[in-house]
């Protein structure tokens, strides 16, 4: 660079890190949610994918003779995301593989922080599925979840036990993993669905209530089950400017407007949309995923269009598709579009 | 397909911004920096005169002036010592009465630290006044030429730091009549005091400055701009308009607090609700905007018969022990004026010209201010953020977008004048850039984004006026070439003519003529 110094010369004081810091405090409900429900499993996956992300990073950055970046917090929160995004009951190897899939593969190999296509986090999980979809579909039974309380077959809140899950699977505790897990709502509607059962008698046969989706009390990965605490912290990154309205808005309306419209149609057939909004990832993927900066659209226009195909995609999957679930497809798939959407969907220029 | 794209691209919102919506009027974007106005309640303080003055002679947008003193000629306040040149130009005046030492080459507020010619004069305490500017007490009565050739003579530039010759903003075409002047007294820069001051100390001279303007441009209504940051100015001026009578055609508009809504552009939005439609300008659309400080300025030159000889400057930053409003006259050193706030010692401290969103920073130290120095910060080197700054990857994260009141994509913009893709950055609209810094100001990756913008329009400059320079030296060396083709051929022809006298031999050397080429032979055979 020159020797010019440009203006201006004061700044605002926000870095990379404040941005990332913020993003993991209003993961913090989440989390705390997720450690009510799943107990020690919880904490464990958390811990380990933070520290699998941060070492990957590490290993990357050294073997590249770059400078470290660990105390951005980037590597930290990919791997609180990543971790928030599986179900309770995966084996640790399958969690340390997501850490080097998401750091390595979806992050370095573009070349670092703010060159990735796709969020690291939500790139891993689908590597994940679609290598293991039997672990990834797994839901263990959480605590708290009210109709299945009694039948829970082991105390996730026991850390003996959980550490011999954790580390050993569950035929260490003389379990098959069958015994232990239920459906997800989600995964009990394409299943009935399938089998011919319209939306509403499948909800009805599995004790669906709308208070406990909110609540989290359902099955689901660790974070994703409470809307409540995830549009807590939603809240909270909106009002530090961190994210802006337009991705999660328009991708939750869109996702809701659809299933209004199909479910007024033919409401035997189609899902309510309340049950889509609360259902499955949708929230955490409209707050926490969607809106990553590095691999959404960076203008206002953009980010709506952008919000707007995730919803659509989303809400096609879960009707049409092979998958239960469809938000993750739906944000890799239009992290594709990006560029394309930039490019269109630029703000007016004054003047003209 | 991208047609399909583009149009939908329009569906969203294309034309409304949904801020415009909450806010009508408002321009969009915007940062909310730290006020940092220390010295708002600082009254002016007047500077003595210093050892010498340094007078740049050129201060303006537009060409250098010519002097017409010459050195150890005795000059007196508020004469001219030299004269415009070309259209856009403003005459320079002597701030104070005394020798002229030199015309020379010197040090002057520059970022790039270049040396420009000035005039060196050293004052003789008398300051004695050239009187030979009357008053234009009546001027409702006078012709508005003759008050615009009065600004002109005056040597009135736009003292918001845009430098542009006032007179030029203020001819009057037929076709665009001119509804309102807006008075701009945002001041929206961190730090600066200096219109907030004049607003408040001389309120009846930019009242009765606007009165001019608005006579000499025949506009029907006033607006005096200020943010609500400075409700004290706000009373003032309402004070000063009732005082004079205006209420009927002056209004005092007050506007919520935002950077940059002292950019003309955003002000006209903030106040009109309307744009300046790009590459036309504020009269296209009836309105011209002036500062306050250059309101006085016009008032003192019109009524008083002075041309600009001072201004307010406001002497602040963090390395300032007292920081404080300045009436200085043009060309007083700045160490002179940092020396008056208790800042003797300039080592370790760095000089911005302006404020610090747009502000220039100064490699020199030892340079004059000059007609467009509205605020002198000194800061210490550990406390300026430009120069500690270090750059991170861009994150995407949108932030500039959001910010920017022109409406550009800063991030993309960035990447193509980085990657020296020019062409890519003109269809980023570059040049619609304000470089107000707003998204510099707030990306937390640290992108010195102003930085890339400035470097790319000097780039585009550098390879246009090269462009232009080679078509200049291909159409010279295509004359050349044709000279001396024809010069050939004549010659060619001269010595055919002397071949034809010898008729015998004609035939048998025709081939000798080849070599002149085609325009050789017609001549040839013209000539024959
Ligand atoms: S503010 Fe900085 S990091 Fe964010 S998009 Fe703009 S340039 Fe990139
Ligand atoms: S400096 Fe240019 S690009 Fe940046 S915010 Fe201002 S007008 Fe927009």
């Amino acid at each position: 660079m020159s020797l010019l110094i440009s203006s201006p010369h004061a700044h605002g004081g926000d870095s990379i890190r404040a941005n990332m810091l913020s993003v993991i405090i209003a993961l913090l409900p989440a989390s705390a949610v997720a450690v009510y429900l799943f107990g020690w499993l919880a904490l464990f996956l958390m811990m380990l994918c933070i520290a699998g992300c941060m070492a990957s990073e590490w290993g990357c950055l050294k073997l590249m003779g770059r400078p470290s970046r660990i105390g951005d917090g980037s590597a930290a929160l990919t791997g609180l995301l990543l971790a928030l995004t599986l179900p309770a009951a995966v084996p640790w190897w399958m969690a340390l593989t997501g850490c080097v899939v998401a750091i390595v593969l979806a992050k370095q190999v573009y070349g670092g922080l703010g060159h990735n296509p796709f969020n690291p986090a939500l790139a891993a999980r689908v590597v994940l599925l679609i290598s293991f979809p039997l672990n990834m579909t797994a839901w263990l039974v959480p605590m708290h979840a009210p109709m299945f309380a009694a039948s829970l077959p082991l105390n996730l809140y026991d850390f003996s036990q959980c550490w011999q899950l954790f580390w050993f699977g569950p035929e260490a505790l003389g379990k098959g993993l069958d015994a232990l897990t239920m459906a997800s709502p989600l995964g009990h509607v394409k299943t009935e669905w399938s089998r011919g059962v319209g939306a509403i008698e499948a909800l009805r046969n599995y004790d669906y209530s709308y208070l406990d989706a909110f609540l989290g009390r359902e099955a689901g990965s660790l974070g994703e089950t409470s809307a409540l605490a995830l549009l807590l912290g939603g809240m909270y990154l909106m009002a530090r400017h961190t994210i802006s309205w337009h991705i999660p808005v328009s991708f939750i309306v869109s996702v809701y407007m659809l299933a209004t419209v199909f479910n007024a149609v033919n409401p035997e057939h189609f899902a309510p949309p309340l049950f889509h909004v609360l259902a499955g990832g949708l929230m955490l993927g409209a707050f926490y995923m969607a809106t990553d900066p590095v691999s959404s659209p960076v203008t206002p226009r953009g980010q709506i269009v952008f919000g707007i195909g995730c919803g659509i995609i989303t809400w096609s999957i879960r009707t049409y598709g092979g998958y239960p679930e469809g938000v993750m497809f739906s944000i890799l798939l239009m992290n594709c579009a990006v560029p394309l959407i930039d490019h269109y969907f630029r703000p007016r220029v004054y003047g003209k | 397909m991208p047609g399909l794209l583009e149009r939908l691209g329009g569906l969203f919102g294309g034309g409304v911004d949904l801020r415009s919506l909450i806010s009508p009027g408002g321009f969009p974007g915007g940062v909310h920096p730290a006020q940092m106005k220390i010295t708002a309640a600082s009254p002016i303080v007047q500077s003595p005169l210093p050892p010498q003055l340094i007078l740049p002679l050129k201060q303006h947008i537009g060409q250098i002036c010519i002097p017409i003193v010459e050195v150890g000629d005795h000059v007196l306040r508020g004469q001219k010592v030299a004269r415009s040149q070309g259209y856009v130009s403003a005459p320079v005046h002597a701030p104070t009465s005394g020798t002229v030492l030199a015309i020379e080459e010197h040090a002057v507020p520059h970022p790039s630290g270049m040396g420009r010619q000035c005039m060196i004069i050293e004052p003789d305490g008398l300051d004695e006044a050239d009187q030979s500017m009357p008053s234009l007490c009546d001027y409702l009565d006078e012709d508005p030429a003759i008050i615009r050739e009065r600004i002109r003579l005056s040597g009135i530039v736009g003292l918001g730091g845009a430098v542009f010759p006032t007179f030029i903003k203020m001819l009057r075409d037929q076709r665009h009549p001119i509804e309102t002047v807006i008075l701009n007294g945002v001041e929206c820069e961190p730090f600066l005091t200096c219109d907030h001051r004049v607003m408040l100390e001389h309120g009846d001279s930019v009242v009765r400055g606007l009165n001019v303007i608005m006579h000499a441009v025949a506009a029907k209504g006033g607006i005096i701009a200020i943010e609500d940051n400075k409700p004290d100015a706000v009373d003032a001026m309402r004070e000063a308009i009732a005082r004079a009578g205006f209420e009927a055609n002056i209004e005092v508009r007050v506007l919520p607090t935002r950077y940059p809504q002292g950019g003309e552009k955003q002000l006209i939005q903030a106040v009109t609700g309307r744009q300046v439609p790009a590459g036309k300008l504020p009269l296209h659309i009836g309105v011209i905007c002036q500062n306050v400080g250059t309101a006085k300025a016009i008032h003192d030159a019109v009524c008083m018969g002075k041309p600009l000889t001072e201004r307010v400057v406001t002497i602040s930053g963090d390395a300032v022990p007292h920081p404080a409003n300045i009436c200085a006259r043009i060309g007083t050193p700045m160490p002179f004026l940092l020396a008056q706030c208790g800042l003797r010692d300039l080592s370790g401290v760095r000089l911005i010209h302006g404020g610090p969103m747009m502000g220039e920073r100064l490699p020199r130290m030892n340079v004059p201010m000059v007609k467009s120095t509205n605020g002198i910060l000194a800061m210490r080197a550990e406390s300026l953020y430009s120069e500690n700054a270090q750059e991170e990857p861009c994150i995407r994260c949108g932030h500039c977008v959001e910010v920017c009141p022109v409406g550009l994509v800063p991030n993309e913009l960035a990447w193509h004048c980085r990657n020296d893709q020019f062409d890519r950055g003109q269809e980023y609209d570059l040049f619609d850039c304000i470089e107000c810094g707003c998204c510099s100001y707030v990306c937390p990756s640290h992108i010195p984004l102003v930085h890339y913008f400035r470097y790319a329009k000097g780039q585009v400059a550098h390879i246009e006026k090269e462009r232009a320079f080679a078509e200049l030296s291909k159409a010279r060396s295509e004359a050349r070439d044709n000279r001396l083709a024809r010069e050939q051929a004549e010659r060619a022809a001269r010595r055919s003519k002397v071949r034809k006298s010898g008729a015998a031999e004609a035939a048998a050397d025709a081939s000798d003529d080849t070599e002149a080429g085609t325009s050789g032979a017609e001549s040839g055979e013209k000539a024959s």
